[in-house]
């Protein structure tokens, strides 16, 4: 299955949900409308010569830039295609929404609990959305470019002397 | 919580307690459901993890895991490291395995800045990585045998790893720490003493798994813990992400090196090894069988290993050789360049993976075309296969958990990078 046969194949029943693609180093990257991505992955896991049934990675990027700053990328593998694919939403600064996948991929519930852990990306329908991996209490999104890579001044309580 | 509903809420139990007797009278003392804390200092659950477990009696109703125990922020580091400052930190990853997590990660720097690597570049890195899937499932099987009671297991299997350190060692310098490869190649060369030593190790070693084998194919106490222990269904297994020999147990025949092949396993002749049970004990058998394929992964590879350069001839983006940087102003001023500017691979972004012994180990990277990469995602298996843990330890007993959890085998300092 070639990067082609996916885009026709995808743009065949989401013609409208497809906002671009691109290609580098042999990676296909579909980005897709925000609003339609479960529809979307709903079609990339059932149709069966698609069959893309493992969620490798859900992850965000914070792109900086003044619209549409950041971005969720869907990194998925098929296992009878013997390949990957990844999905890309734009998500707007002011929104911070995006429709969870974990009723499509129920593996992708942590990967999404980081994603909002670290960007602050809330996930629309997740069952579970806690912070993964710093404490509940704390207040900031690591990742993002204006969180400091020295982290900031008692913004994690320490153990009293 | 804020503190003020922690305060009324406070207020109400005594308010509650005040008005009655305090004495705790139940009708039936069993019918409670009993929240256990497991972790995360625990032996069993093999570093830092943390498991909130709902009992019933000793029967497991839910089971929550929590990570962030060994967080240190790697892909903020890695935000603000040259791509080459990186390779040092892949080693803290899955720590039982860093040679691997070396290649890679090299791996998708490569495939970024779009860097072919020599013939004997990608057969030295084969044995690195193969190595460090014995000294992996070594580990893991000697370890999850330990827990289930037979700790001869683990003796034999770490004293088997001890020779795969000791080459490690003459290889790389270290026997933990490795960081042995480079962007483009290695840091060393292979040498004649580490086949001497590769064979050596490999000659004995088929002798060594079939007695640990021995030591537990007919053993009842282990087969009664392990078998049916930990059951997920495969539609289960593959809906949740999971990869590695937790999928192949399953019944799913997936294996990177195979279905995506990168550096030479194309020219390997090896078999991908699957159970149907999909219980503890079909992990520990998958893992067997694997360090055997593996071992003969490793006497193809050292046989055929081609001569050649080991460091791809790329001037603007592989490291030069430590002798002429001494001694030559181009290499000085090469890597002087590489080591201040540091490579700057085009504006992209890159999926790449490989098939580590835990599972798939990914990096995904966007460049700015800048010396850093402007993000990295690390893929990391063990914190993926820890979400089938949930669905592995539900309705079993609460010993079962030390079987599963050591069937899982996961490694904190990769779940929780």
């Amino acid at each position: 299955m070639t990067n082609d046969d996916i885009l026709a194949r995808l743009n065949a029943t989401h013609a409208a949900n497809i906002l671009s693609h691109q290609e580098y180093r042999g990676d296909l990257t579909i980005v897709v409308r925000k609003e339609a991505i479960v529809k979307v992955a709903m079609t990339v896991r059932d149709d069966p010569a698609l069959a893309f049934d493992l969620v490798i990675d859900v992850l965000g990027v914070d792109m900086s830039r003044p619209e549409n700053r950041f971005e969720v990328v869907y990194v998925l593998y098929s296992i009878t295609g013997r390949r990957h694919l990844c999905l890309k939403v734009l998500v707007d600064e002011e929104t911070l929404v995006v429709p969870s996948v974990t009723g499509v991929w129920p593996g992708a519930n942590w990967h999404e609990r980081e994603t909002f852990d670290m960007f602050g990306i809330r996930f629309e329908g997740h069952p579970d959305l806690r912070r993964l991996y710093m404490p509940e209490e704390f207040e900031y999104y690591p990742l993002r470019k204006d969180f400091p890579l020295l982290g900031i001044p008692d913004s994690l309580p320490l153990p009293r002397r | 919580m804020s503190s003020r509903s922690e305060e009324t809420r406070k207020s109400k139990i005594l308010a509650a307690l005040e008005d009655q007797d305090t004495s705790v009278v139940l009708d039936d003392p069993l019918e409670n459901a009993m929240v256990l804390n497991m972790g995360p200092q625990h032996p069993a659950t093999h570093g830092v993890l943390r498991l909130l477990v709902k009992l019933d009696g000793e029967t497991v109703v839910a089971a929550v895991p929590e990570l962030g125990y060994l967080h240190r922020g790697y892909e903020k580091i890695a935000e603000n490291a040259s791509y080459h400052e990186f390779i040092p930190h892949t080693d803290r990853l899955d720590y039982l395995s860093p040679i691997s997590n070396n290649v890679g990660y090299v791996l998708a720097v490569e495939k970024l800045a779009g860097i072919e690597i020599p013939a004997r570049a990608k057969y030295i890195r084969v044995l690195c990585c193969e190595m460090a899937r014995i000294a992996s499932h070594l580990v893991a099987t000697g370890s999850m045998a330990m827990d289930v009671g037979a700790l001869t297991v683990l003796l034999w299997t770490f004293r088997e790893r001890e020779k795969l350190l000791d080459i490690y060692d003459v290889l790389t310098g270290a026997r933990f720490t490795t960081s042995y490869t480079r962007v483009g190649g290695m840091s060393q060369d292979w040498t004649p003493q580490c086949t001497t030593m590769l064979k050596a190790f490999l000659e004995e070693f088929e002798q060594d798994v079939k007695d640990v084998e021995k030591l537990l194919r007919a053993n009842r106490i282990f087969i009664d813990r392990c078998e049916g222990v930990g059951f997920v269904p495969r539609e289960r297994i593959v809906a949740l992400g999971v990869t590695g020999p937790l999928l192949r147990a399953a019944g799913v025949p997936r294996d990177l090196r195979r279905d995506v092949p990168y550096l030479s396993y194309p020219e390997m002749d090896f078999d991908v090894i699957t159970a149907a049970e999909s219980d503890a004990l079909a992990r520990f058998y998958v893992r067997i069988a694997e360090m055997r394929e593996s071992a003969k992964i490793l006497r193809q590879a050292v046989a055929n290993l081609p001569e050649g350069p080991f460091r791809a001839d790329a001037p603007k983006q592989v490291l030069p050789q430590k002798g002429p940087t001494y001694t030559r102003m181009e290499e000085l001023i090469q890597d002087f360049m590489l080591t201040n500017i540091g490579i700057d691979p085009p504006v992209g972004e890159i999926y790449s993976a490989i098939e580590s012994s835990k599972g798939e180990l990914g990096f995904y990277i966007v460049s700015d075309g800048t010396g850093q990469p402007w993000r990295m995602k690390i893929r990391s298996p063990s914190m993926t296969n820890l979400q089938a843990l949930p669905d592995m330890v539900r309705g079993g007993m609460i010993s079962d958990i030390v079987a599963i959890i050591g069937s899982i085998d996961p490694v904190m300092g990769e779940a929780d990078k």
